[in-house]
């Protein structure tokens, strides 16, 4: 029995190594025969340069932001095959290496350290939550691995990070609550109570919402902060002060829906004007049981889900290519809604990352730090297929890129945009200069 | 809000809590005293549960009370069946070695958590409630279906204490819970009962994630909480006391309700984690264990 088995697995397993090998040494002899031997094959000789570009895709494919992880694994995959399909970048072609990080810190600075031994790959990217690229960065700029990340929180233009991080596709927290917060006053109303998750992702809608209000004649009368591991919300309830005008929410993970529901329960059709940031209900059908409560109310939105009536070609060449349809969902299952306001980051950062190598003339680690540099040089981006939420500003001391931000309203379980705010509606001075740090 | 209604908001959210850790917890409780065995993967049959319970409602359509009928019949079935797969292929491969059993469900729980991952995917899926009414107290309102959880957990945790103490079923479980070795001798298939009492404990955690996911959508981490929840009220109610279990699970939830309202949900967790520590060293036996002889 066992001997039989062993016939059965084993010689398959040898037959792919050893044919693998052999078609490398096969394709290593031809190369080397050709650069030597005939000078008619002279282009062989950059084969090094020609072979793929290796980019490390830190993905959240495990955890609390698996949700996520799915999404943006799509947008790069479709990305990369657009890419690879036009020539790849710099003439070479794209090929991603993917690695889990579980969501996890720690398992991301792993990754990180992986993607830079192990794998040898020219640039990491895509990480999204904020604690696990608070994590990596570290790592990524002691091995002075480029990283790009997707994430959105302030961490990077704060000048908390170094001088090997980037997030040059999607707008951060600051910028987006700071733009949000005239609307806010003047549409909605001055007393706000904000409800936000109690880490650092919240902290920062906290500090920099609580500011941007306050510039405009604005109040926050009261702060909920929940703890991330939480279930059931009506018990924070009673905390809103019935003076509260506009109620402001960012939820972040498997509970929202319940918050919502709870929400509804709780106030009936009696309510206050309410204000959410979309990431409360990423990959979640607007028209979820429960979630009627939220009729009329108005969320923010990196990038509308819903394609509205005045949608640019780039938005359906995007969504063409990525496979999601009108509603944001997947063209496969239109029950499976997309992270639209998070994932098109991913998009964007790859045609930066492309971008930066061409005009770096990058061919190999050695020039990093030229690569850099081409990255920190970028300003004006248009609004074209490479970048179809919009036109942005990028910002090469703070590491981070500045563009529009979008409020809609939920109306017929739809999001319909109602206003689109500038990009200098979102700027903001800060000291950060990371292009005065060493490479 | 006034201090009285606050108080009694934060009361009913505290049941809620204890009724639904009631009958988690009375899984364990009954799996450990029965057959002394430590169950790290509970937690993941209460996740199973809430997940089967979004496959069966979002198969039946129509009224959303006949999919959570369904699902409230058949999720805890299915749940049970895994069990005892489990039970069979791996507990009883190793003789129930108390250590062994450990390392054996720590596995079997990340093996359900990953297929349900594969399987399910990462999203929180909606279960809708077999009743949506909101009761409006003069102070606040809130959601009927959460009662009704309350009611329904009473009544399920009434039904395992009649089993267990007035049919001929309970008395084979308790024989086999009070000497296995004797129970043997009269007869009693011990091997069978382990199986049973494993799916019973498995279904118990299924049933309460049934009840539970039309407030708390169902997920694929879910698992986690409840098993560590459902530790501490084993621990502090006594290993194998069903009365301990059940008046440890309202001392839980409802002081996890009241300190969460008043003070914070991070205090409460600290004090029910330092009950835990003081029952095992004045009371190892827990409060209403009996010491083992």
């Amino acid at each position: 029995m066992a001997k039989s088995k062993k016939t059965l697995i084993t010689p398959k397993r040898d037959l792919i190594t050893r044919r693998s090998a052999l078609k490398g040494i096969a394709a290593a002899g031809a190369a080397a025969a050709a650069s030597t031997t005939a000078p008619g094959f002279v282009r062989y000789v950059q084969a090094q340069t020609s072979e793929p570009l290796k980019l490390g895709f830190q993905v959240h494919k495990t955890g609390i932001g698996a949700a996520y992880g799915r999404w943006y694994e799509r947008v790069v995959n479709a990305c990369v095959g657009e890419i690879n399909a036009n020539g790849g970048i710099a003439g070479r072609q794209v090929e991603i290496v993917s690695e889990d990080d579980g969501t996890d810190p720690k398992r991301g600075a792993e990754m990180i350290e992986k993607f830079a031994t192990q794998h040898g790959v020219d640039i990491a990217f895509g990480t999204l939550f904020s604690h696990v690229v608070m994590g990596s960065a570290p790592r990524a700029g002691e091995l002075k691995l480029p990283y790009y990340v997707v994430s959105e929180g302030y961490h990077v233009s704060s000048g908390a990070l170094n001088r090997y991080t980037f997030q040059p596709g999607i707008t951060d927290v600051r910028s987006q609550v700071s733009s949000m917060a005239p609307w806010v006053a003047d549409k909605l109303g001055k007393k706000v109570t904000m409800i936000y998750p109690d880490y650092a992702f919240g902290h920062d809608h906290r500090d920099y919402f609580s500011e941007a209000m306050k510039k405009q004649g604005g109040e926050i009368v009261e702060l909920i902060p929940i703890p991330p591991t939480e279930t059931s919300y009506t018990k924070y309830f009673p905390k809103i002060p019935s003076s509260t005008e506009v109620l402001y929410h960012v939820m972040v993970g498997p509970g929202v829906l319940t918050f919502v529901k709870e929400l509804g329960e709780h106030y009936g059709s009696n309510r206050p004007e309410i204000f959410g940031f979309i990431d409360s209900l990423e990959a979640v059908p607007i028209d979820s049981p429960g979630l009627e409560f939220l009729e009329g109310t108005y969320f923010w939105e990196g990038y509308p889900r819903y394609a509205q009536p005045d949608q640019t070609p780039y938005d359906k060449h995007y969504r063409e290519v990525v496979g999601v349809n009108d509603e944001g969902a997947s063209v496969n299952d239109p029950k499976d809604i997309s992270t639209y306001s998070h994932m098109f980051g991913c998009w964007e950062t790859l045609y930066i990352i492309k971008q930066a190598i061409e005009a770096s003339g990058y061919k190999g680690p050695k020039d990093k730090a030229a690569l850099i540099e081409a990255t920190e040089a970028i300003t004006d981006i248009p609004w074209d297929n490479q970048h179809p939420q919009g036109d942005k500003v990028f910002n090469g001391k703070m590491h981070q890129v500045f563009g529009h931000q979008n409020i809609s309203q939920v109306a017929n379980s739809k999001l319909d945009v109602v206003h689109r705010t500038s990009i200098e509606d979102g700027m903001y001075e800060n000291d950060t200069d990371y292009s005065k740090m060493p490479l | 809000m006034d201090f009285g209604p606050y108080l009694f908001l934060a009361v009913l959210e505290g049941t809620v809590t204890a009724a639904v850790l009631a009958l988690t917890a009375l899984g364990l409780s009954l799996v450990f005293g029965v057959m002394r065995i430590v169950n790290v993967a509970h937690g993941e049959f209460f996740m199973l549960g809430a997940v089967l319970a979004w496959w069966f409602s979002s198969m039946v359509s129509g009224s959303p009370a006949i999919g959570f009928l369904v699902a409230i019949v058949m999720a805890p079935l299915v749940v049970g069946a895994i069990a005892v797969l489990c039970e069979r292929t791996v507990l009883k491969r190793i003789n129930y070695d108390p250590e062994a059993t450990i390392v054996a469900t720590i596995g079997i729980l990340y093996i359900i958590q990953q297929l349900a991952l594969t399987f399910y995917g990462a999203d929180a899926r909606p279960v809708q409630a077999p009743v949506n009414f909101r009761v409006v107290f003069p102070w606040f309102g809130y959601s009927g279906y959460k009662l009704v959880v309350i009611a329904a957990s009473a009544v399920l945790l009434l039904a395992t204490w009649f089993v267990l103490t007035r049919t001929r079923f309970g008395l084979i479980m308790r024989a086999t819970q009070f000497d296995s070795e004797t129970a043997q001798a009269f007869a009693i298939p011990v091997d069978r009962v382990y199986a049973v009492v494993f799916a019973i404990g498995a279904m118990l955690a299924a049933t309460a994630a049934v009840l539970i996911v039309p407030i708390q959508q169902a997920h694929y981490l879910m698992g986690g909480d409840p098993l560590l929840l459902s530790f501490i009220v084993v621990i502090i109610g006594g290993l194998g006391s069903i009365f301990g279990t059940v008046v440890a699970a309202i001392i839980i939830g409802i002081s996890d309700g009241v300190i969460s309202v008043f003070f914070t949900p991070t205090l409460a967790k600290i004090l029910a984690t330092l009950l835990v520590a003081l029952v095992l060293v004045l009371r190892p036996q827990g409060l209403f264990g009996k010491t083992p002889r």
